[in-house]
């Protein structure tokens, strides 16, 4: 016997369980082919970085390549031995050198670097999102607001450029000429974020601040902010990481510099900058360099993020 | 009499509450002259004309849609918060014109409290620190200071007993009747002569609300209320006089306006305008 149930389904039941069943696959397929290249993308640098990794790694600064000692491993060529001396030119890359030195200093140097950038970048982006959240909207929020939105999609070469012209020119390569590169790549982010964050928080609270007699200024500071402060974190987070990540505006500022700096005031490496003067050197031995930058430079984005995800929730600052 | 003007000049206001203020035995009132508020161009409501009477509970009842929360928001100069809002006419507190040239919102809102409907407690602060809260803003630092206010506060919400063990727990510890009498003692904590209430009650079940009602009968002694609300019987219950808000059936412009005042048994046996006849029995709204 038919059960009511099953006898109860419309004309067009057959058809609209297929075309579900069709959305359904296509949006998989579409979701994996969205996300396998960045699992692509960081499983081989996690896996060709990682094998380059050994404490040295961290702990030096840039060596010049050394000819092989017999039976020595080829980093970045995992299995392959050091076969001796006799070579033939059409073997292929050459293997003779070996590169024993770390990146030591680009760690360091994205720290500075960056780290300094945001220093300058947390304080004025924190205060234009203010700004732009509880301020009334005038034509001055509209200006701000756009070239904001312009800066964001800006490409980094142009701000290497502006800074190249404007700085480095007259002051020389400086690590302080690439963290004022970075900051403008790093302020509409945590500008954006901040407003977004500020304009979740409920009016209620802000409605029971002003009935208080609150002027704004204290209502945005002790009650506003940190209500959203969990989501101005994430915002700081992502410029850091952006900031991290660039590359075309150090080159044309922080330049590189092969051995470990403190000085802001002169060239200065950086992660980013290892990987990409390492990635085409001549020394097969180098690229070592590249991937296990890349690597490093992986885990310190990440680990930041996942840090302050567990400080937060740590602490338990909700957004209401 | 404690006035803005004075409170602007520096002078230090102490809570008077048996101090005879102009006109008035004791306690504060309030006098609505032609106020009418706008959103933008939009006029919310007819010109308004009240007089709220000190030390009483004055309940503003209505249809939604018909101006009782705007209006409730020009007795302290809320209202102007709202982006393009704006106020025409006058509220007077005491012999005090509270939207004069000079005088400071901020201040008006010192003297004019106000409860909303959503208690809005921080809630990863402590219930002390919801409390000492309005004073630390006015500059009261001293720690002995801030105790006797915030116990104090907590003692007239009726919530002391409740949370005296507490006071460091984060606030969002408490019920939500408990949340609505913090956010009570928060205002008081700041010495308001008025205080205006937003719907306290509509997210409360029974019980929560009844202590509401109780401490807002309470305070009438030395508070002048004035109490927005959708449940005509918590009008009934509590209030001394009531407003009746109606939105004009019959013309096409949705604005609301005042249509009737007086002592509340009067209105809800013997109503004057059929409107408010209407209303209270059920027909409308």
């Amino acid at each position: 016997m038919i059960s009511s149930v099953k006898a109860s389904a419309p004309r067009n039941y057959r058809q609209t369980t297929t075309i579900n069943l069709t959305m359904q696959t296509l949006l998989v397929v579409a979701t994996l082919l969205a996300v396998a290249p960045l699992l692509w993308i960081t499983g081989y640098v996690l896996v060709v970085g990682g094998s380059a990794l050994k404490l040295s790694f961290l702990t030096k600064d840039y060596e010049a390549p050394e000819l092989a000692t017999e039976g020595e491993v080829i980093e970045g060529f995992p299995g392959v031995e050091h076969q001796g001396f006799e070579r033939d030119e059409r073997d292929g890359p050459n293997l003779d050198f070996v590169a024993r030195g770390g990146v030591l200093h680009g760690i360091v140097g994205t720290m500075i670097i960056t780290g300094l950038a945001l220093i300058i970048v947390v304080p004025i982006g924190l205060m234009a999102g203010v700004f732009l959240a509880e301020y009334p909207d005038t034509w001055v929020t509209v200006v701000v607001r756009f070239a904001c939105d312009v800066l964001t999609g800006a490409p980094s070469i142009v701000v290497g450029v502006v800074a190249y012209v404007l700085l480095v020119r007259h002051l020389g390569f400086s690590a302080l000429a690439g963290s004022l590169a970075l900051t403008f790549l790093m302020v509409p982010t945590i500008t954006r974020t901040t407003e977004e964050m500020l304009k979740l928080v409920p009016m209620t609270i802000r409605d029971a601040a002003t009935a208080l007699g609150s002027p704004l200024w204290y209502a945005t500071f002790t009650v506003v902010l940190p209500a959203a402060l969990p989501g101005i974190v994430t915002g700081v987070m992502l410029a850091f990481a952006r900031g991290a990540g660039e590359t075309a505006p150090l080159i044309l500022t922080a330049f590189g510099n092969h051995t470990l700096s403190f000085d802001v005031f002169g060239p200065m490496h950086a992660l980013p900058l290892i990987v990409y003067r390492f990635t085409d050197s001549p020394f097969p031995s180098e690229h070592t360099y590249a991937w296990g930058g890349a690597f490093v430079l992986t885990m310190i984005v990440l680990g930041a993020n996942i840090l302050v995800r567990v400080v937060t929730a740590y602490t338990q600052v909700k957004g209401r | 009499m404690v006035s803005v003007v004075s409170v602007m000049n520096g002078e230090q206001p102490a809570k008077q509450p048996a101090a005879a203020p102009v006109g008035h035995a004791r306690g504060h009132s309030l006098t609505v002259r032609n106020l009418v508020p706008f959103y933008g161009k939009r006029q919310a409501v007819r010109p308004v004309n009240l007089d709220i009477p000190p030390c009483q509970i004055t309940a503003i009842i209505g249809p939604s849609g018909c101006g009782k929360s705007t209006m409730l928001r020009c007795l302290n100069r809320m209202h102007e918060m709202v982006a393009q809002a704006r106020v025409e006419g006058t509220v007077w507190l005491d012999h005090e014109d509270i939207y004069a040239a000079g005088v400071d919102p901020r201040l008006v809102r010192r003297k004019i409290g106000m409860v909303f409907q959503h208690p809005a407690v921080l809630h990863t602060r402590s219930i002390y620190e919801n409390v000492a809260i309005g004073p630390r803003m006015s500059g009261i630092t001293r720690r002995r200071e801030l105790d006797d206010l915030v116990e104090h506060s907590l003692h007239q919400a009726a919530l002391w007993h409740e949370v005296q063990d507490r006071l460091k727990h984060p606030a969002r510890m408490l019920s939500g009747g408990q949340q609505q009498r913090l956010s009570i003692a928060r205002t008081l904590a700041i010495a308001p002569d008025v205080i205006l209430f937003d719907e306290p009650c509509a997210a409360l079940d029974p019980i929560a609300t009844s202590k509401i009602e109780e401490l807002l009968v309470a305070l009438r002694s030395d508070y002048t209320l004035v109490i927005v609300t959708h449940n005509l019987q918590q009008a009934v219950r509590i209030s001394d006089r009531t407003a009746v808000f109606m939105i004009d059936r019959d013309a096409k412009d949705y604005i609301g306006s005042l249509v009737e005042v007086n002592d509340t048994a009067e209105v809800f046996s013997n109503p004057q305008d059929p409107r408010t006849q209407d209303y209270i029995s059920g027909r409308v709204g």
